[in-house]
């Protein structure tokens, strides 16, 4: 078990611990130091590492490796470190740590070789996002936080429940293949769907995301989401109903960034269209798709991230998130909107950038596939990601109008983590084989073809035409969209308050009836009296009980 | 200055279509060897998704404050 010390997510948890005691240059040598210790760990995990162990009388396996998994943890490990240098000047002590937990639980689930070790691990990683958004201290964000924590605990029942049920039908704790044929293996995909953001569950991540701190959504975009994208490209490869999920939470992110003023939430719309991307890839199944899905999700984290700090370095420098509010900062903070354009060009999937040497895998797979509908869809929405996101961010942030706005560059250090991401959007885009050698499948792909890339820059460029001759129907408006979240916000909230208002009626008529039949009661058992007929506290009966199972415990042991 | 980033923008949107002519195309559907297939589709479907998401606005868009107590 010794092994297990030199697990990526203990060396996390080992950090998050030293980060919340450590203070000044110590503190940020072990924030930068223990991701990086981790990443190398990560890198040389052998791939057909396998630590297992009896717990319960049931197999579990907290270290199983292999390509798709190894894939997972260098880029969260990765992630955890570029996150952790943005965040260095934040000054609310309590985030780091809570990103290390939470970035360290990812890694626990895609090394995980068994389902009770990815419930485990799954359920911290709710704690840890929930401590992240918690740390931006406002009232909003502890609304949205709670919001965000009830979906995710809910979510956490399904999937225990499924787990509980699937090992009763198979007998084995083991995380492989499955179908969505039994009610346990449905419950299962639902609940890493609910992880997902898939649509109608989506909107916990555009409600809560945006409210975290402007270093916490870079760490929230990277880990939940990506999280459930492992766990199905592990359970459910080839699994039809997901090629519809996908399609739906690519098209509903599109129209929904479209209609959004605040940056922030532009940007978690498009998380979910991009995991959308991906579990299409999935529900196609083939290698190249689920190549395309695991490679998409590397560079996703990355550019994403990339995204996200530079809307986080504005909204830091300016206090400012609407649409409406912005525009110009080009000006005065040049680095960081060509760091928030490199990222914007990634996501859209422009050649010579990460986006495009991934994305195009799973189109091409729906090509090999002959699945005309599914290639015509993902080739649409591949321009709507330029529409929504490649150009819409930075346009409305950086340029557009003249807000009068002059903010400095961000400090050293946030300029440094989006130099190095953009660095690596770039470099994964020029110099592609490494990332292939890692995906989980032989990959027989050239992306770069005349035709790949003349298709793809004739696609973008004239979505491009299209934002900028439609400009005029994409005015910001002071407004907000109404999402699923709706539901459990109002008609819900409104259920909840008159249940509870009722409740509170119904339950001071029966204490207060209760009290009198308690007074009666008393009187007359002061009048038999007897150490036995005294009203006894329930302390003392909880004692009473586990003393008889002690007893009992030991008889048993004894006969 | 704006107008002649238009005209620049519509230099390379013109190289993109005319770059067609020069390559070796592999499709995977006959509809990609109309020509400038990308070009016209990218357009029409970014036109449709404004469309859509004007659509879904008028019905769904509130106040940016609907949800504050």
């Amino acid at each position: 078990m010794s092994s297990l010390l030199l697990h990526p997510a203990a060396i996390l948890f080992g950090t998050a611990l030293l980060v919340s005691l450590l203070h000044g240059r110590a503190r940020v040598a072990a924030a930068l130091a223990g991701p990086l210790a981790a990443l190398a760990l990560a890198w040389s995990l052998d791939e057909s590492l396998h630590v297992g162990a009896q717990f319960l009388g049931m197999d579990v396996a907290p270290l199983s490796v292999d390509r798709l998994s190894r894939l997972f943890a260098v880029v969260f490990a990765l992630m955890a470190f570029a996150g952790a240098l943005f965040a260095l000047n934040q000054p609310r002590r309590a985030e780091l740590p809570a990103a290390f937990l939470y970035a360290g639980s990812a890694i626990g689930v895609v090394l995980a070789g068994d389902l009770l070790t990815v419930f485990v691990f799954w359920e911290v990683m709710a704690i840890g996002s929930t401590l992240v958004l918690w740390s931006a201290a406002t009232p909003v964000a502890y609304r949205a936080s709670v919001r965000y924590l009830m979906v995710h605990l809910a979510g956490g029942m399904l999937l225990f429940a499924g787990i509980a049920a699937q090992v009763l039908d198979t007998g084995s704790t083991a995380f492989s293949v499955m179908r969505p044929d039994t009610p346990a293996q449905w419950m299962i995909l639902a609940a890493f769907l609910v992880n997902a953001a898939a649509w109608p569950l989506s909107a916990w991540l555009p409600d809560a995301y945006p409210e975290a701190s402007w270093s916490g959504m870079v760490f929230l975009s990277a880990f939940t989401t990506k999280t459930a994208v492992y766990v199905l490209l592990r359970g459910f490869p080839g699994s039809e109903i997901l090629i519809v999920v996908g399609l739906a939470m690519v098209f509903y992110g599109i129209v929904y960034a479209l209609l959004e003023n605040d940056m922030r939430r532009i940007l978690a719309y498009s998380i979910v269209n991009q995991v959308g991307f991906m579990i299409t890839g999935i529900g196609i199944g083939t290698e190249m798709a689920q190549n395309g899905a695991a490679a998409h999700a590397f560079t996703h984290i990355l550019y994403k991230a990339l995204l996200l700090m530079s809307a986080g370095s504005v909204l830091l420098m300016t206090g400012r998130r609407k649409c409406t509010d912005l525009g110009g900062l080009w000006r005065s903070m040049p680095l960081t909107a060509v760091c928030g354009i490199v990222g914007a060009l990634a996501i859209s999937s422009f050649p010579l950038t990460s986006g495009f040497v991934s994305k195009s895998m799973i189109a091409q797979a729906a090509g090999d596939e002959r699945l005309f509908a599914v290639w015509m869809l993902l080739a649409a929405a591949s321009a709507g990601v330029f529409l929504h996101a490649g150009i819409k961010f930075p346009w409305f942030v950086f340029f557009q109008k003249d807000s009068g706005l002059r903010p400095p560059e961000p400090p050293w250090n946030m300029r440094l983590a989006m130099i190095l991401l953009s660095a690596l959007c770039i470099g994964l885009g020029l110099w592609y084989e490494p990332l292939y050698e890692m995906l989980p499948h032989a990959v027989r792909y050239e992306p770069y073809t005349a035709y790949h890339v003349v298709a793809q820059l004739q696609l973008l460029l004239f979505s491009g035409l299209a934002f900028f001759v439609m400009l005029g129907w994409l005015r910001r408006t002071l407004t907000v969209t109404l999402d699923t979240d709706w539901l459990w916000r109002v008609p819900l909230a409104a259920l909840a308050r008159f249940a509870a208002r009722s409740t509170d009626a119904g339950v001071s008529a029966v204490e207060s009836g209760a009290a009198k039949v308690r007074r009666a009661a008393d009187e007359q058992l002061r009048a038999w009296s007897g150490p036995l007929a005294r009203t006894w506290p329930s302390g003392a009966m909880g004692i009473g009980v586990m003393a008889t199972l002690l007893a009992l415990l030991l008889s048993y042991y004894l006969a | 200055m704006i107008r002649r980033l238009w005209v620049a923008f519509f230099a390379v949107l013109a190289l993109t279509v005319a770059a067609e002519f020069f390559i070796d195309p592999h499709p995977h559907f006959d509809i990609e060897r109309l020509f400038a297939f990308n070009a016209i589709y990218g357009f029409l479907a970014c036109a449709g998704l404004i469309l859509a998401a004007k659509a879904i606005g008028l019905a769904l868009k509130r106040k940016d404050d609907y949800y504050d107590e």
